[in-house]
């Protein structure tokens, strides 16, 4: 069963038409990553999937996005919950200004998950180890999570967001402020990740969705050009713009 | 049209503006050096700590130190928390429609209206018709009718001086946005709102106006005992003793004018003090 269902999704700052007609179904545990040029809608689909963009004044949406068959755009969706269920990274880490722990219990505390001390304590720790990050950092729990260097910021944010359980995990151009090195460590950690998660990623870099995914979605001024499996797109697309786009003659 | 050469007109250019700076920094040493001056040898504890007498031609200002003190500790306990509710509302949930443009407009209208105004609209609303009668807490109300645009406004600085991308953050996890608000925003934007707060005690605890009609007396014998009390008021004394009472010994009026400004400019350095500090603490 697909986990998302884009139907005929339409998307408006405005008057701006910066989303046309998308549909695309979004399989389950596997790494689908969105590539593009800048302004494509890539990063406005994907802050669509938890209703992100909601928080931007003047956005109207047309269309159905379910996810489990569910239209979240439906008017009695708990939206809070939505977003409980579909995580979210984002480009630049945005670790809290407050402890390493704090960070990660944040969100069982607020939304009242766990409220018993032991259960949150566990819950912080397995996500700081799911993430790779509890080796490095165990004996620093009450520091700044700003004193982190900013992959181990990008991964304590991705464990913020599997500590309150989500199916999905978004994420928005997660490395494009980390080095090289830490890229590839955070693709490995994609790739872990993946069996626990559906994720989606929307990414500048071709050559990280051609590492990491298996299926991507190739947009171009708003409308979807080519959506296949990874090595389809990259090998043997079926439209001239996704060729030319991979090929870097444009973008 | 002359021309200059460049070498001359920037020197000449940059002399003018070193110039407009002194103009804006000498009138306050000269301020604060002729009211040290003359007011210096008045300061005393007795002075401090004493009721007047004799008049009020001898002895000290104690009412008038307790009674701005309670005017504005009273003001301000009603203003910061609709103030800030306020800001929280127009920054974190109005839309950008009509009705949010009328009341930001009222708003800043509202920071425009002469301050002797305010002091008759105390009057009418507080003093006689609510029927307060003139004391410490229609004073307090008025300053903060006065007082809350500017409130409103800093409050407003301060909340959207926090990130964008922590409110995503904190949405993202599912947390409702009054739970954002609440855990997230405000805690982070509690160093703005403290110095705006100071400020704003600064900047009333100077206001004569207001209080003019609302809460100062001319002379109380005796200490406040309630909110229900008139009052005397440091700048409204420094007015009575300046033009009202003959004979006045000229250093008492400038003491008190000491008074009054040291207590405006410390809170003022307390302002700065805290900003240095949070903003030294905050990283982002």
């Amino acid at each position: 069963m697909s986990k998302i269902e884009i139907e005929n999704f339409n998307l408006y700052y405005s008057d701006f038409h910066a989303l046309k007609n998308i549909s695309i179904n979004i399989e389950d545990k596997r790494i689908t990553a969105m590539i593009g040029p800048s302004g494509c809608g890539k990063s406005t689909l994907l802050r669509s999937i938890n209703r992100i963009n909601d928080t931007i004044e003047g956005v109207c949406t047309k269309g159905k996005i379910k996810i489990s068959g569910e239209n979240i755009y439906n008017d009695d969706v708990d939206v809070d919950f939505l977003r409980r269920n579909v995580g979210m990274v984002f480009q630049r880490p945005n670790p809290f200004p407050i402890s390493i722990y704090e960070n990660v219990a944040f969100g069982l505390k607020v939304n009242r998950i766990a409220s018993d001390k032991d259960v949150i304590n566990k819950i912080v720790v397995e996500s700081l180890k799911a993430v790779l990050l509890w080796d490095d950092i165990k004996n620093k729990l009450r520091k700044s999570a700003l004193s982190l260097t900013l992959e181990q910021q990008q991964r304590l944010c991705i464990a913020r967001v599997i500590a309150v359980v989500p199916r999905i995990i978004l994420l928005d151009e997660p490395c494009s402020s980390l080095d090289p090195v830490a890229t590839r460590r955070i693709e490995e950690l994609m790739m872990v990740l993946k069996n626990k998660y559906t994720i989606v990623i929307v990414t500048h870099n071709m050559q990280q969705a051609a590492r990491i995914s298996q299926d991507t979605v190739f947009m171009f001024l708003g409308e979807l050009i080519e959506f296949n499996k990874t090595e389809k797109i990259f090998t043997n697309p079926l439209k001239k713009e996704t060729s030319d786009y991979v090929t870097g003659h444009f973008g | 049209m002359i021309k200059l050469n460049p070498k001359l007109s920037q020197k000449l250019s940059y002399t003018l503006l070193c110039i407009t700076v002194g103009l804006a920094i000498v009138p306050i040493l000269m301020i604060v050096f002729v009211i040290v001056k003359n007011g210096l040898s008045a300061i005393s504890w007795e002075f401090l700590t004493s009721m007047p007498k004799n008049g009020m031609r001898e002895g000290g200002i104690l009412p008038a130190i307790l009674g701005t003190f309670s005017i504005v500790l009273c003001s301000i306990i009603v203003t910061l928390p609709i103030g800030v509710c306020a800001a929280i509302y127009l920054n974190e949930y109005a839309k950008n429609n009509l009705l949010t443009r009328i009341i930001k407009l009222a708003i800043v209208n509202l920071a425009g209206v002469p301050s002797v105004v305010y002091g008759l609209f105390g009057l009418g609303i507080f003093v006689m018709f609510f029927r307060l009668g003139v004391s410490i807490i229609a004073g307090a109300l008025t300053l903060s009718i006065m007082e809350l645009p500017v409130i409103i406004t800093t409050v407003r600085g301060a909340l959207s001086s926090v990130p964008h991308s922590f409110r995503e953050a904190s949405l993202s996890l599912g947390v409702s946005r009054w739970q954002t608000i609440r855990h997230i925003v405000l805690p982070n934007a509690i160093p703005g709102i403290l110095t705006g707060t100071i400020l704003s005690i600064a900047r009333i605890s100077g206001e004569t106006a207001p209080i003019l009609f609302t809460a100062a007396a001319f002379y109380v014998p005796h200490l406040p005992h309630s909110i229900f009390d008139q009052v005397m008021s440091l700048p409204y004394h420094l007015y009575i003793i300046s033009t009202q009472i003959p004979n006045m010994p000229k250093n008492l009026i400038y003491g008190t004018a000491l008074v009054l400004l040291m207590m405006v400019l410390t809170m003022s350095c307390v302002a700065i003090i805290a900003r240095i500090y949070f903003r030294k603490r905050r990283k982002w």
